[in-house]
């Protein structure tokens, strides 16, 4: 209960939290419309204290298989992004490239081509998200390589609860949808997850790099 | 007789008790492992979801026991004891501690399956439990059930299938 209360933003620093989700997923997703030469629509983001728990089930359950790139940063910053997608949008992506028209993620071993094609494209949205964010907040922020995996949802997003469990057992995410508009059949191209997961020290730096103290 | 036979769920940093025909269930075991400690002529199991190698990492005012090697495996023998399973007759089985991502970096992060991995086994070895089987490492997530019954651990992957040991 006590870890709980820790965390627990007024509506302002909520605010704040959920801009820092618009602007860094905004920039992703712009990134993403340009290499796919597709209009994506973003959500609102959400920003969540979810439990561990509750994480780990956060789509569905621990063990449903997601495609996953996993990005740690460090800097003024620290924390875990995560960009999630089912494993058919991530065969859709990999498809758009010359000679990967019939890829898919679905079996493994899967192709170091498509999986290095995928780690690509977590590059570019990730490193996108962040420029924006260490911008915005004029914070350093230093990505690194992002990690593939196409496994369990739950065993996947435990990476990101690593560092925040030594203080806590919940973590705040900011979670923003992206998906296509303009799909025809209702069954949307894209649709994916940006998770941002800081690290707990990470949120006051946040507040006091805008002048919002606590 | 009909005996309802319920599958008890074991979160993230949680562990539980659980009678035959009862069995125990844990999902999506990435870096953290999954410890079984059991008496199958009682027909008692213990589960723990363990997420880091050493409470001395914590650095909350409240250890979370369930969470690390060191209190879980401690805490895991006494709710055994409590409901009457000598530590002597225990046997221990393990899975999990994956490294999911194959990162080029040498954050301790990326490290922490294999560590947890060491640090159960040492905790174990420590009470004298001899760990009859394990499926640990890999880069694969895992999904394991335990029944009490039979002492049978049977593991779920994404890519590798199911197996029973």
């Amino acid at each position: 209960m006590k870890v709980a209360c820790e965390l627990i933003f007024n509506q302002l620093q909520l605010d704040i939290l959920k801009e820092i989700g618009n602007i860094g997923a905004g920039n992703a997703s712009s990134a993403l419309s340009e290499l796919l030469n597709k209009k994506i629509e973003m959500k609102v983001p959400r920003v969540r204290l979810v439990s561990f728990e509750d994480m780990m089930e956060l789509y569905g359950n621990a063990d449903k298989q997601v495609a996953s790139i996993f990005l740690p940063f460090s800097g003024d910053l620290t924390g875990n992004m995560f960009f999630v997608l089912s494993v058919e949008k991530a065969s859709v992506f990999i498809q758009h490239l010359p000679g990967m028209e019939q890829y898919s993620f679905q079996q493994a071993p899967y192709a170091d081509l498509a999986i290095s094609a995928f780690q690509e494209l977590g590059n570019i949205l990730a490193g996108s998200y962040l420029t924006a964010l260490s911008e915005f907040l004029r914070l350093s922020i230093y990505p690194s390589v992002p990690g593939v995996s196409i496994d369990m949802f739950g065993a996947i997003i435990s990476y990101g609860l690593i560092e925040i469990s030594k203080v806590s057992d919940h973590a705040i995410v900011i979670d923003t949808e992206i998906n296509d508009p303009f799909s025809l059949d209702g069954n949307e191209f894209i649709k994916g997850h940006f998770l941002l997961l800081p690290d707990p020290n990470s949120f006051q730096k946040i507040f006091s790099s805008l002048g919002v103290n606590s | 007789m009909l005996e309802t036979k319920k599958t008890i769920k074991v979160g993230i940093a949680d562990m539980k008790v659980a009678k035959a025909p009862n069995i125990l269930r844990t999902a999506g075991l990435g870096s953290c492992v999954g410890v079984i400690l059991y008496d199958v002529n009682k027909k008692i199991a213990g589960m723990a979801h363990i997420m880091l190698p050493d409470s001395s990492l914590a650095r909350g005012k409240t250890v979370h026991s369930a969470k690390y090697a060191d209190t879980a495996i401690d805490a895991l023998i006494q709710e055994l004891e409590h409901v009457g399973v000598y530590k002597y007759h225990m046997k221990a089985k393990i899975a999990g501690g994956a490294q999911m991502f194959q990162v080029a970096s040498k954050s301790e992060i990326m490290r922490i399956g294999p560590r947890n991995v060491e640090a159960v086994k040492r905790e174990i070895q420590k009470y004298r439990i001899p760990i009859v089987a394990e499926d640990t490492g890999g880069s694969n997530g895992r999904t394991i059930e335990f029944n009490p019954e039979n002492g049978v651990l049977t593991i779920r992957t994404v890519n590798l299938g199911i197996k029973e040991i």
